[in-house]
């Protein structure tokens, strides 16, 4: 599996997520800077978090205007798979290839834990590797997490089973956004990751790339790798 | 000609830094503030004569760029 990790100016977790890349593939994906139109083919657009653009304007909004965007989304309609975390989730929703869209945390305050997701289905490129209702363990490291959807995208996205990660307890009980118990930031029915319609495109606010080895306290985000691995090889 | 862009949350979408706002007033001995809504101004310089013109390309520049109309609403001014 040949990967591509976008840089914009403020990225900052591209050498994780490249690292975690090369831990399952053995391959160093290729770095494509912002400002570059073209680049090499590849089975996997991965989208890193960070402040590109220092969160100017909205989180994500520059960095979805940018050269390189503009090819990746020419490419998701292709159908390459496209991975956004965390700020990339935020860019890949600015730029439209997923809905809704990342609100400031309801507590108004950067949140950086661990947490612990529901996966909903094992039914996508990403989560082949776990089953439906598995409960996984990554951190998150935001301030503007809170997914955030009008009451139609919402109906559609449960319809159509478009939930990727739900916030949960570590037993597995999604509870909150009210209570906030298991819910970091206050998003729409404890969303944490979406596919689009066709499940080639997936946002999440946590960082599987994160937690990929024992040393950093856990592996549990490792899965997500493997069965991209899996799926694009 | 001058544009001032005015971007705010729409209505029914949660706006908690409004409300933080609003409390710290509150606390602060205005206790005849009630709902706040925090939003953004945007001042632009253009290069253009005609009000029509410059008001169809802000359009264009607000649902590009300048808002996420998502969640948000803008408004446009022409000075």
């Amino acid at each position: 599996m040949k990967a591509a990790v976008l840089v914009f100016p403020g990225s900052n977790r591209e050498g994780d997520v490249a690292q975690a890349i090369e831990l399952v593939t053995g391959q160093r994906p290729a770095m494509v800077w912002h400002g570059d139109g073209d680049f090499e083919k590849v089975d996997l657009i991965v989208v890193p978090g960070g402040f590109s653009y220092g969160d100017y304007l909205r989180c994500g909004a520059m960095a979805a205007l940018s050269p390189v965007m503009a090819e990746v989304k020419k490419r998701a309609a292709q159908g390459v798979p496209v991975l956004g975390i965390c700020n990339g989730f935020q860019i890949v929703t600015e730029a439209g290839l997923l809905p809704g869209t990342l609100m400031r945390n309801s507590h108004l305050k950067f949140v950086c834990a661990d947490v612990h997701l529901k996966v909903e289905t094992s039914q996508s490129l990403f989560t082949n590797r776990y089953q439906a209702g598995q409960v996984i363990r990554v951190p998150v490291a935001h301030a503007e997490g809170n997914y955030f959807a009008d009451a139609d995208t919402m109906k559609r996205l449960e319809d159509r089973g478009q939930i990727a990660f739900r916030y949960c307890s570590p037993e597995g009980v999604v509870d909150g956004p009210q209570g906030m118990a298991s819910n970091p930031n206050g998003s729409s029915s404890n969303i944490a990751g979406v596919f689009n319609e066709t499940k080639t495109v997936l946002g999440l606010m946590p960082h599987p790339e994160n937690a990929v080895e024992p040393m950093f306290g856990g592996t549990d985000g490792k899965g997500l790798f493997e069965g991209l691995v899996e799926a694009l090889s | 000609m001058k544009a001032r862009v005015h971007v705010t949350l729409k209505n029914g979408v949660l706006d908690p830094q409004g409300k933080a706002i609003g409390h710290s007033l509150n606390r602060l001995g205005f206790p005849e503030v009630g709902d706040v809504r925090q939003g953004k101004f945007i001042e632009l310089e253009l290069a253009e004569t005609d009000k029509d013109k410059a008001r169809a390309r802000l359009d264009e520049m607000c649902k590009k760029l300048l808002a996420n109309t998502v969640i948000e609403n803008y408004s446009i001014e022409l000075i």
